[in-house]
């Protein structure tokens, strides 16, 4: 059987099971509908939780960024774990207790304003539009590679699948699909990752293999790898700092850390499960499973830059175009590699330097000499100092994950299984995320704010309507990227860590903090936040200033940025608290009561 | 006393509460933002297997630190809810 059909007869086995549940776990309730009835098991909503979370990013771009960046890569890994952290001590039991729906529910009871929930709602869907957009993306490129039809085809039928059971299921038919669709995908990720790690060190736990001997004899693992990338003049693997620099490292893991514990969609996931001290338990078990495959990442993006540099330069020269495996062709075809013969001898050679200028750009699809497709923006082929030879290829960083079972050689079915993880990836988060969509819209804008007058049944309904709708707008964004999807990603967390999370920790921690502070800490990260990072990056405008660390605030990047937004929300806050009246009693009363785990204390 | 105050059980629970919090997120930012981040350069010094420490710190044992934590949080949390009676039934 080839590939091709394989890849098929996979993917839609999964999305078979994914119907399956859907009708298995049809609902009637709102509160089956927004939070699965309170009735999931600890263990299942971190398993849920692990794929909510784990997008089509985590799964095919962050091992790739750990491979290019080297240490650096560790913030992302810190940044995206370190948050559950948070979660379990500071936001999930409590709000677990006070037991509503939404994350904006919370905020409008807590500050006893309808102003404050609006602005919550208004901060949740822009945070999960950006989020989604990039996932519906993440769908069509994994068809469009690997079962080879045009992008829009692939991401039409990724919206018919969710379709189906988020807005038959709600959260109910959510969480069991992402339980099956967490199991595809770890189990995606980590089969190559085994392979590849018994390939170069002959152990197979990634874990262990990445701080092992090379089976070639040529030493540690890391310590050959950061030989080799010296010898073509990159900058040593493991060695901190030589990417970014210390404080915007330590402002992009706040920021990550900070905005993965204040995103709703991870948030309202501990609203499902039946007791305070399940939604504890259940973040310890939701971190369990994200970390399988976030610490088998850092070894997938070493084994993947190893590799590349292997399979590329051969023994040390390069090898000749007609003799690159099959998959160097079938990458160029997508764009997402590219080859310029700088010094003309017809091998392919990989070092430091941009062999493009910029991203490749394609003459249609003329061929060259031996075979290439011919780029129209060769860089300036400048050899780097330490280097042989000057950078030949261009590689995409999102390839690494979906190209490393051919690069290192591996059976088909591992390739098809990447294929159906890629997408239960990226489709279990963009459910997660179209669900907080629909419900705020029905729960927090119709019942709680403009029609208070609609029954469940028509809450119920308009639920459904609304996550319809959203996954029209969401397919429509993936469809028609604007030209800053890829420029707002760094958003949703800088947002999220810069607006929600304050006003929800605040609301917990301090009796005295109001609507004034609250509302005005979370519109002041919000601009602050939102301002520097159009300063720099220009959504809608043209960038105000060069994106580069002299011209950054305390030589903070735009990606770390969120975490000034947050001390700048926490100090309006509470200053703003301070010099206007305390909540009212019963508010007072409420926050006693969410603090501890019994019922009907005060 | 007044009936709108927290009972003493609650208020010496929310106070062992928070004491215990501070003792997890303190470790919680000394693996993560010191051993990972702000002591790395020093910890590269030393070893684990083919690991330099502080590369080891910011790509594994944070995370796994983080797992620790979170366990050992919800079960002395736990511990403190039956000592100060407010257990949820």
């Amino acid at each position: 059987m080839d590939l091709q059909t394989l890849t098929y007869i996979t993917v839609g086995a999964s999305f078979l099971l994914y119907f399956a549940i859907a009708i298995a776990s049809r609902v009637s309730s709102t509160s089956e509908f927004y939070v699965a009835g309170k009735h999931i098991h600890p263990v299942v909503n971190g398993m849920a939780t692990a794929a909510d979370w784990m997008s089509a990013a985590s799964f095919i771009s962050m091992a790739g960024l750990i491979a290019f960046l080297g240490y650096e890569g560790g913030m992302y890994l810190m940044g995206w774990t370190g948050g559950y952290v948070l979660l379990a001590m500071l936001l999930a039991p409590y709000l677990r207790k006070f037991g509503k729906f939404t994350v904006p529910d919370f905020i409008g009871d807590r500050y006893g304003s309808t102003f404050a929930r609006v602005v919550a709602v208004i901060c949740l869907i822009f945070i999960s539009f950006t989020y989604v957009a990039g996932q519906m993306r993440g769908v069509g490129i994994v068809f469009s590679r690997f079962l080879e039809v045009p992008i829009d085809t692939g991401l039409i039928i990724g919206m018919f699948v969710v379709f189906v059971y988020a807005v038959l299921g709600g959260m109910k038919g959510i969480t069991y699909t992402q339980v099956a669709q967490y199991c595809i995908l770890v189990f995606a990720y980590t089969v190559p990752a085994a392979f590849l790690a018994l390939q170069f060190t002959g152990n197979p736990l990634p874990q262990i293999a990445l701080g092992s001997h090379m089976l070639d004899g040529s030493g540690y693992l890391l310590q050959t790898l950061n030989q080799v990338l010296l010898d073509l003049g990159f900058t040593s693997y493991t060695d901190p700092f030589n990417d970014k620099s210390m404080i915007d490292v330590l402002a992009i893991t706040v920021a990550l850390m900070v905005g993965t514990a204040g995103l709703p969609h991870v948030i309202v996931r501990f609203f499902t499960v039946p007791k305070v001290r399940d939604a504890r338990r259940s973040a310890g078990w939701a971190l369990v499973f994200i970390a399988l495959l976030y610490t088998t990442a850092p070894a997938v993006g070493a084994l993947a830059r190893m590799n590349l540099v292997n399979t590329v330069n051969g023994s040390g020269f390069g090898t000749a175009y007609q003799n690159m495996p099959n998959w160097f062709a079938t990458w160029e075809n997508s764009g997402l590699l590219a080859w310029f013969d700088h010094n003309r001898d017809g091998k392919v050679q990989y070092a430091a330097g941009n062999a493009t200028d910029g991203k490749p750009q394609f003459d249609g699809d003329n061929r060259g000499r031996h075979g290439e497709r011919v780029v129209l923006n060769p860089g300036k082929g400048e050899i780097s100092t330490g280097a042989l030879f000057a950078n030949e290829i261009y590689v995409d960083r999102d390839i690494m994950v979906l190209a490393n079972p051919e690069i290192a050689n591996l059976p088909d079915w591992v390739i098809a299984l990447i294929a159906a993880g890629g997408i239960a990836a990226a489709l279990s988060t963009a459910a997660g995320l179209l669900l907080v969509i629909s419900s705020s819209i029905s729960h927090d804008l119709l019942k709680k704010t403009f029609v208070p007058s609609i029954s469940e049944k028509q809450e119920l309904l308009s639920g459904r309507l609304a996550a319809a709708a959203a996954i029209c707008v969401a397919g429509y964004l993936g469809m028609h990227p604007p030209a800053f999807v890829a420029q707002v990603v760094a958003f949703a967390f800088g947002l999220a860590a810069s607006s929600l999370f304050p006003a929800i920790f605040l609301g917990i921690f301090s009796k005295r903090i109001n609507h004034y502070g609250a509302i005005a800490g979370m519109l002041t990260g919000l601009v602050f936040t939102l301002t520097y990072i159009v300063y720099f990056k220009g959504v809608f405008i043209e960038p105000v200033a060069e994106n580069i660390p002299a011209n950054w605030l305390f030589g903070i990047s735009p990606e770390g940025i969120g975490s000034i937004g947050m001390l700048l929300n926490f100090l309006v806050a509470l200053l703003i608290s301070r010099f206007t009246p305390a909540p009212a009693e019963h508010i007072q009363q409420m926050v006693e009561n969410i603090r501890v785990p019994k019922l009907g204390i005060k | 006393m007044n009936e709108n105050e927290p009972t003493d059980f609650a208020r010496q629970y929310w106070h062992a509460n928070l004491k215990l919090i501070a003792l997890c997120l303190f470790i919680w930012a000394f693996v993560s933002f010191g051993c990972g981040i702000l002591l790395v350069e020093f910890l590269n010094q030393f070893k684990l297997g083919g690991y330099p420490l502080g590369f080891w710190f910011a790509q594994q044992g944070s995370i796994y630190s983080f797992i620790l934590l979170i366990f050992y949080y919800s079960f002395q949390i736990h511990r403190l809810e039956r000592q100060f009676g407010v257990e949820e039934e």
